[in-house]
């Protein structure tokens, strides 16, 4: 379980996450909405150590794990995909893949030079795990293509098989269906559901498409201008006076906008 | 005229081709240095010219220290010998410098500008303390064969006019740079270590976030780099001589065949390396011989036939990276990322 508790973060003198304070149950699939700019992307980014908070406390089952970098958090099952897919473009998709587990035998001076044997047998699995990622999420016919080559959606499934390489515990996913198709979307819904129910992973869903929401996510959590404003089911959180207003609000502001 | 013809091909390989690919193979290995700090850490290194001073330096004090205890392989020069120790000697600075002076930097977030200033006094500092161990004066340390082939003995052999003449250090140089440059592509291809330094290079947050530890990059990185600037540099002394102030000018064709190629590409700096070479030597060379043999007569020249003197060869890097630039601002390999 993933507490958070009284998060702030700012930019300068603006506060992209103003005193958030919301829990993540252990196995679910929880859906994190809220208009652009709420500062849904900056919360994952300081709970998965890219930004230092400037108050407040994560912990994970207990644990401290305030401000920790990416890679001590990845190694405490801490993993998360990126709103604009991230992948290593000279690499093919097979290899991006593979690239995931860390500490790996062949990343030590000792092992590269004499322990070749090791190294061959580990990547060997390496590889049939990545191949299996792949089938998993039907692309198995890209293992080979360069990762920078393909369309964006695939490459949001390859975030998310990235974060299957390796046993997570908690997964946030940011905008997992910005620029994909419905079939593919289709698919990458399949995928969270049944690495959920199969392998235990608690998910977060950063997710515009309220369709996409309401059929994995429960609890919904809805953020505004860094705060968290409501929390339940998406037809309680839809219901909600305060979450309208903050659509209607943004949707106001940005008209104004529009008209200056 | 076949004789004229043979005559003109020995003189350029003797005086152009032979030197140019030596120099070429020397630059190459320093530009990638300079790439590979670059591709992972994101900076200009402008120490790295008096890295290579601080590692050929080493290099030569223990040349000196087997040559007094008798201990040689001849024909090859003891400096072959001493080359291991040389670069665990400069890793150990270059880590050290690391410790000290970057990582402080780096936990900053400083931005690239920042860390090139930082770089440049990390050179005036190790310019000073080379200096101040070995003497800015000339040193020469290689000892062994001085040639392969001799000028003499080519004339002898064939009955040409012209001598073709082969260094040891030369045939060393470009041997070693074959060595050096096949490890490093294996090592950035296949071993595991080496992609997860592609990996940081080519995407640093999606590596930070699959569990890559960048404190270990970035070590592996050092570690790469002092091997590759004491060979580096220990080539070009075994060739010509070893002078601190020297390799401090190095820097600028070395950053000019790194960015001609792309900086953070490995094989742009290798092609770099060359075509900066290649065009300094042949820019700076008297090509009056060669065009007497090869034209009538009554054509013959009558001047050097040398388009800008040597003194001048230093702009010449200037201008060709100006010139690249210009039609291909991300150079030749598009760079960036390792
Ligand atoms: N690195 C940053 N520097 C300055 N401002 C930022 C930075 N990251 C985000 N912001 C600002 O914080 C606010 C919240 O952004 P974000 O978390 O991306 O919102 P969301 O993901 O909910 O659309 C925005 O106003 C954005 O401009
Ligand atoms: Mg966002």
């Amino acid at each position: 379980m993933i507490r958070v508790e009284n998060l702030h973060k700012q930019f300068g003198g603006f506060r992209a996450v103003d005193g958030a304070t919301l829990e993540i149950a252990s196995g679910s699939i929880t859906g994190l909405i809220g208009p652009n700019g709420a500062g849904k992307t900056t919360l994952f980014n300081v709970i998965a150590g890219v930004h230092s908070p400037s108050g407040g406390k994560v912990t994970l089952d207990g644990e401290d794990i305030t401000g920790l970098p990416p890679h001590e958090l990845f190694h405490k099952g801490v993993l998360r995909t990126f709103q604009i897919a991230h992948e290593y473009g000279s690499m093919s998709c097979r290899e991006n893949l593979m690239m995931v587990p860390a500490d790996q035998s062949g990343e030590t001076l000792w092992n590269t030079w004499f322990g070749r044997k090791r190294i061959a047998d580990e990547e060997r699995a390496l590889r049939a795990k990545a191949d299996e990622v792949l089938e998993f999420l039907t692309i198995e016919h890209l293992a080979d293509h360069k990762a920078g080559q393909v369309s964006g959606g695939q490459k949001k499934l390859l975030e998310l098989g990235r974060t299957m390489m390796v046993d997570a515990k908690i997964v946030f996913l940011d905008e997992v269906g910005a620029g994909v198709n419905r079939t593919l979307l289709n698919t990458i819904g399949d995928a969270i559901i049944r690495l959920n129910k199969e392998r235990g992973y608690t998910f977060v869903v950063i997710e515009h498409d309220m369709d996409f929401i309401g059929r994995l996510c429960d609890p919904v959590i809805c953020m505004a201008e860094g705060k968290v404003l409501a929390e339940g089911t998406l037809s309680e959180i839809k219901a909600n006076e305060q979450v309208i207003e903050a659509y209607l609000g943004t949707g106001l502001k940005n008209k104004q906008k529009e008209e200056a | 005229m076949m004789i004229d013809f043979l005559n003109a091909i020995v003189a350029l390989s003797n005086f152009v081709l032979i030197p140019a690919i030596a120099y070429g193979s020397q630059l190459a290995l320093g530009a990638l240095g300079v790439t590979l700090v670059y591709g992972v850490l994101r900076f200009s290194n402008f120490a790295h010219g008096d890295t290579m001073a601080f590692g050929t330096m080493t290099v030569i004090l223990f040349t000196w220290w087997f040559q007094s205890m008798g201990i040689s392989i001849h024909p090859l020069p003891t400096a072959l010998l001493a080359l291991p120790f040389g670069i665990a000697v400069t890793a150990l600075l270059l880590l050290g410098t690391d410790r000290v002076v970057y990582r402080f930097y780096r936990k900053q977030k400083a931005q690239p500008v920042i860390y090139l200033i930082v770089s440049l006094g990390v050179m005036f500092i190790l310019n000073g303390l080379v200096r101040f161990i070995i003497g800015p004066g000339d040193q020469r340390f290689a000892d062994g064969e001085r040639f392969i082939m001799k000028a003499r003995d080519f004339k002898a052999m064939t009955g040409l006019k012209e001598g073709l003449a082969i260094k040891t250090s030369q045939s060393i140089t470009l041997v070693t740079a074959i060595i050096v440059v096949i490890a490093l592509f294996w090592f950035l291809n296949r071993t595991r270590t080496g992609k997860s330094m592609r990996a940081f290079s080519d995407n640093e947050d999606l590596a930070l976030l699959s569990g890559i530890n960048p404190e270990r990059v970035v070590i592996y990185t050092w570690l790469i780099v002092a091997a590759l600037a004491t060979i580096a540099g220990t080539l070009y002394g075994l060739d010509k001589s070893f002078k601190p102030f020297t390799y401090f000018q190095l820097l600028l064709p070395i950053f000019a065949a790194a960015i001609v190629g792309g900086l953070g590409s490995p094989l742009g700096a290798i092609a770099g390396g060359f075509v900066i070479a290649f065009s300094e030597v042949m820019i700076t060379y008297a090509w009056k011989k060669v065009l007497t043999y090869l034209m009538p007569d009554s054509l013959d020249p009558s001047g050097l036939v040398q388009l800008i003197a040597t003194e001048y060869k230093f702009a010449i890097s200037f201008v060709i990276l100006v010139i690249v630039l210009l039609f291909r601002p991300t150079g030749l390999f598009r760079g960036k990322a390792l």
